[in-house]
């Protein structure tokens, strides 16, 4: 494979991504209007209870809840666009074009790269779209952020398109797509610092919060971009993160392979 | 490298060697030999399942095989598939286009996974698009595109980076006389005109009947190679399609025969 090959597979994988997404006016809305919501709805309301932390990477910043919950959100874009790729695929497979894809003269694991990349393309640019809704909203946020925050999206968008792409092995239908919403979108969110630190969780739960937060990988791409956001680097959140893809992409490429569940249901 | 019964010919564009495959304990292909050089057409004949779609996953990449191999141009699909694809059209059984974009989004989506560059692409598009009689519906949703129109596109898409060898699975399944017609037609001239080794599958006798050579499958396995009149000498019968029944009804005596 050339690079001039691999160059051109992935500009037609990305071309057709961003096609769909702009026929998709319903979905580029939501994009924006979901975590709009938190931030407008929810964050000034919830502003006077929960006790938001000043320790790092906030010393020195005066914080307001809504700054607060913004890496949260933008997680939040980033992991519903994930799942996004995830619909993709599975939509790709009910159409056919999966035969077309697995049948090109392309490794695989490149095919789904493509994939990927494309998807966090998306990702990315609808994060910004909302940092945008923040700027219009007066959030205050460091300008230095919107540069700085930019690798922690693309590392934390690609974890969770990883992620997306190995919930694809699994989900059949388009159908069950709300199943994984419900099992998949909402606890990762929840069980987070997205909408408060995690001390105040701990205060009055068991630790089992604690520990489950510990073990969601959402939980690690949220303080990436809250530490990348006031231009620090946490490097064990980036650990964890960088792993998380490494781990959920070798699993998705090994659930495409030939032989294995995923191609076997293409049979149908 | 394995042991196959032919040696790899140079001519041969495509070559399948021994090929065994079983699900379970259901055997969909139990030592199929196959050759095509270039220019031939050659229809794979046989019931439902007789084993065609097996082969053409195993030819495709999909799938491999348990046993034997598939060389494309000389490239085994197994261990160099992407060389081997390279050399590949597919025209699959069930429809693989993407109904919400246009025809031209279709075929250049294709074009860029198999690596063409823009001004190639685009000229092999005009190209392809003028002969299909389609390029005037280049910028046509697919879905609003007729059951032989789409057809059309997805052999013009599977035509697009020029390969040497075409493999069409029951393609003209639910479409009408005439774009069968066509189809075939078209099929026919790719191989007399640039050299295309075809492999037409089908169940239907009548789209058999003009090829230069017939391959009768049957429960995984060859049962009788050549052309019409020599299948019809073959199993004893006045038409190609006694002939077919004949043989294949072999196969299927209450005696039963080692599966």
């Amino acid at each position: 494979m050339s690079a001039a090959r691999a160059w051109r597979a992935l500009m037609a994988v990305a071309r057709r991504e961003i096609v769909r997404f702009s026929q998709q006016r319903a979905r580029l809305l939501s994009a924006v209007v979901r975590p709009s919501l938190w931030l407008l709805v929810f964050a000034p309301g919830f502003a006077g209870l929960a006790a938001v932390s000043s320790g790092p990477p906030y010393q020195g910043v005066a914080l307001t809840y809504q700054a607060y919950i913004v890496p949260g959100l933008l997680g939040m874009v980033l992991l519903f666009n994930g799942m996004q790729s995830s619909l993709s695929m599975v939509y790709d497979r009910e159409m056919g074009i999966m035969r077309l894809l697995l049948t090109a003269p392309l490794p695989r694991w490149y095919l789904l790269l493509c994939k990927l990349a494309a998807g966090t393309l998306l990702s990315v640019l609808q994060a910004y779209a909302f940092l945008i809704v923040c700027w219009l909203a007066g959030v205050g946020l460091p300008w230095v952020g919107w540069l700085s925050v930019l690798p922690a999206l693309l590392l934390g968008g690609l974890m969770l398109g990883a992620m997306g792409l190995l919930l694809s092995v699994y989900v059949r239908q388009l159908e069950n797509f709300a199943g994984a919403m419900n099992f998949v979108i909402f606890p990762m969110f929840f069980l987070s610092t997205a909408l408060y630190p995690l001390a105040v969780k701990t205060a009055h739960h068991a630790s089992v919060i604690a520990w489950l937060a510990r073990i969601n990988p959402f939980e690690y791409a949220v303080t990436l971009i809250r530490f990348a956001l006031y231009g620090q680097v946490d490097g064990p959140a980036a650990l964890a993160v960088a792993g998380c893809l490494a781990v959920f992409f070798a699993l998705a490429v090994l659930g495409y392979d030939p032989q294995r569940g995923m191609v076997r249901r293409i049979r149908r | 490298m394995s042991s196959t019964p032919q040696a790899p010919s140079a001519r041969a564009r495509l070559q399948v060697c021994g090929l065994h495959k079983r699900y379970g304990t259901v055997t969909a292909l139990a030592g199929v030999d196959l050759r095509i050089d270039a220019g031939e057409f050659v229809a794979l004949l046989g019931p439902n399942g007789a084993g065609k779609s097996t082969l053409y996953q195993i030819l495709s990449g999909l799938f491999h095989a348990d046993q034997g191999d598939v060389r494309l141009c000389g490239h085994a699909v197994s261990r160099a598939p992407t060389r081997a694809l390279a050399h590949l059209g597919l025209v699959f059984q069930e429809p693989t286009l993407d109904l919400d974009l246009s025809v031209a989004a279709n075929l250049s989506f294709h074009a860029g996974l198999h690596g063409l560059g823009r001004a190639r692409a685009r000229r092999r598009i005009r190209e392809e698009l003028e002969r299909a009689g389609l390029w005037e519906q280049r910028r046509t949703r697919c879905r609003a595109l007729s059951g032989g129109n789409r057809r059309k596109v997805e052999l013009a898409r599977a035509l697009l980076h020029e390969p040497d060898v075409l493999a069409l699975d029951e393609c003209t399944v639910g479409l009408d006389v005439a774009s069968r017609a066509d189809i075939i037609e078209h099929v026919r001239a790719l191989c007399r005109d640039r050299g295309v080794a075809v492999l037409w599958a089908t169940h239907l006798v009548d789209e058999a009947e003009g090829a230069q050579r017939i391959v009768v499958l049957h429960r995984g396995r060859v049962l009788a190679e050549g052309d019409a009149a020599a299948l019809t000498r073959a199993g004893g019968a006045s038409s190609l399609s006694e002939a077919f029944l004949a043989l294949t009804d072999q196969r299927r005596s209450p005696a039963g025969s080692p599966a």
